[in-house]
């Protein structure tokens, strides 16, 4: 119990941190819309064309926002050297990272939510009818990127080059995500929409084989 | 020294003997015909490395857990060992793919995984090389092993139940799958060889990392000094 008020409380710092600036969202959100308006040039995005490639490229967008926005996760304590007044306040260290990680989960699904009526005016698909579940997805995926994202965030804090690391370790780790939660969409952008259950279902399960991990090994994450 | 020489003399004969029973003593497939010889090489090399990468990911867990430099040493070691055999996996692959199948390469789920682990590895090398600190180096490459191991299995399932081309599992891939015996049995030596060569790479690098460390120490007791 003492587990889930420490990261309540750590997840309010977050937010209040990240809403005081808005500095990482701001940049997010022009970031993903860069990515989606180019690629818009890379192929002719009629309807059609856009069931094909859209789902893909709108996660791929996501996956490289997500990298460059999990970047300062650990940095921003490290440079305030706040970290280890983090580890003496909470009891268990996996509630800093349940915390950061739901943080991060949160801003991402925002930016997403942000990105996703442009994406649909852009590219000429329609997402209101199958919205709930395309938010399920999203939900699913966003927490499968932010929770090894956050994990390799206090890892690549520690080396040189750190702006590069971070992408480096992180997605080729994200390739099962990538395939998971671009089918998912791309099941439900199709004509006769379907909710893929499998995919959702193997989102989940790579959630909880991370979570699980991350459980295990977050105190030797946070090790100064 | 001594004793690493007449290892590497052995495995010389062994690897030679091996090469002899893959082209004379095992008979040629009846459809590829002679390129399926490149498997003697490219399925043994994909064992070993799949067994070098689970000896970084115990070198990895061990080093977590104890914090001796011992098993950050094994851990690159066998990462660096476990990368160069994949490396040959990825590139005879291809060269029995074109001829076969007609194409150099597929996203199929076993090449995809292949490729994956590839850049894994080559992330936690180059991860190694970014930190400065010995004891920060060994921890945090040895977190990011384990996680980047934790994936595989997950790297394969999405891939399989996307699309999927290699050829099915031939050796223990249930009905129907079965080996010539002479086949067998070069396979099996090939393999064997293989493993002799992994471990005889795997010590000689584990002694540099360790000579590494102490000259490391040293010039830190100089410094002192």
């Amino acid at each position: 119990m003492a587990l889930l008020s420490n990261a309540a409380a750590l997840l309010g710092k977050e937010l209040r941190t990240e809403f005081r600036s808005r500095e990482l969202l701001t940049t997010t959100v022009v970031f993903i819309l860069v990515v989606v308006v180019l690629f818009s040039f890379t192929f002719d995005p009629t309807s059609i064309e856009s069931r094909r490639f859209g789902p893909g490229l709108l996660w791929l967008a996501f996956l490289f926002a997500a990298s460059l926005m999990l970047q300062p996760c650990f940095l921003r304590e490290q440079n305030n050297d706040t970290l280890s007044a983090l580890r003496l306040s909470v009891s268990d260290p996996f509630g800093i990272f349940l915390a950061k990680l739901l943080a991060n989960t949160f801003f991402l699904l925002l930016t997403e939510m942000l990105m996703l009526p442009i994406f649909a005016v852009f590219y000429n698909v329609h997402i209101l009818p199958v919205f709930p579940q395309l938010v399920l997805v999203l939900f699913l995926g966003s927490l499968g990127v932010a929770i090894p994202g956050t994990a390799f965030s206090a890892i690549s804090a520690q080396a040189r080059m750190r702006e590069l690391m971070l992408p480096l370790l992180l997605l080729p780790l994200l390739t099962p995500v990538l395939i998971a939660s671009t089918e998912a969409t791309a099941a439900l952008l199709d004509p006769n929409p379907a909710l893929r259950a499998d995919w959702l279902g193997f989102l989940a399960g790579f959630n909880v084989v991370f979570l699980t991990a991350l459980w295990l090994f977050g105190e030797y994450l946070l090790e100064e | 020294m001594l004793k690493t020489v007449a290892g590497a003399a052995i495995l010389f004969v062994l690897i030679a003997f091996t090469a002899y029973l893959a082209f004379n003593y095992a008979p040629v497939e009846r459809t590829m015909g002679a390129i399926q010889k490149i498997f003697y090489l490219h399925l043994p090399s994909a064992f070993t490395s799949f067994l070098a990468l689970g000896i970084c990911f115990y070198a990895n867990l061990m080093y977590v857990f104890r914090r001796q430099a011992k098993w950050d040493w094994l851990g690159v070691s066998a990462a660096e060992v476990g990368l160069a055999f994949i490396s040959v996996v990825l590139i005879t692959g291809p060269i029995w793919a074109h001829p076969v199948w007609g194409i150099w390469w597929t996203w199929d789920a076993r090449l995809t995984l292949t490729f994956v682990l590839w850049l894994l590895y080559i992330s936690y090398l180059l991860l190694r090389s970014m930190i400065e600190d010995p004891d920060k180096r060994a921890l945090f490459s040895a977190l990011f092993g384990i996680f980047a191991f934790l994936d595989v299995p997950l790297v394969y399932f999405s891939i399989r139940w996307w699309r999927t081309q290699h050829p099915q599992p031939v050796i223990l891939g249930g009905a129907g799958s079965g080996l010539e015996p002479r086949m067998r049995v070069s396979y099996l030596l090939v393999w064997v060889a293989f493993t002799g060569l992994m471990i005889l790479l795997i010590k000689a690098r584990y002694q540099l990392e360790a000579m590494r460390a102490d000259v490391e120490e040293l010039r830190r007791e100089t410094e002192v000094r």
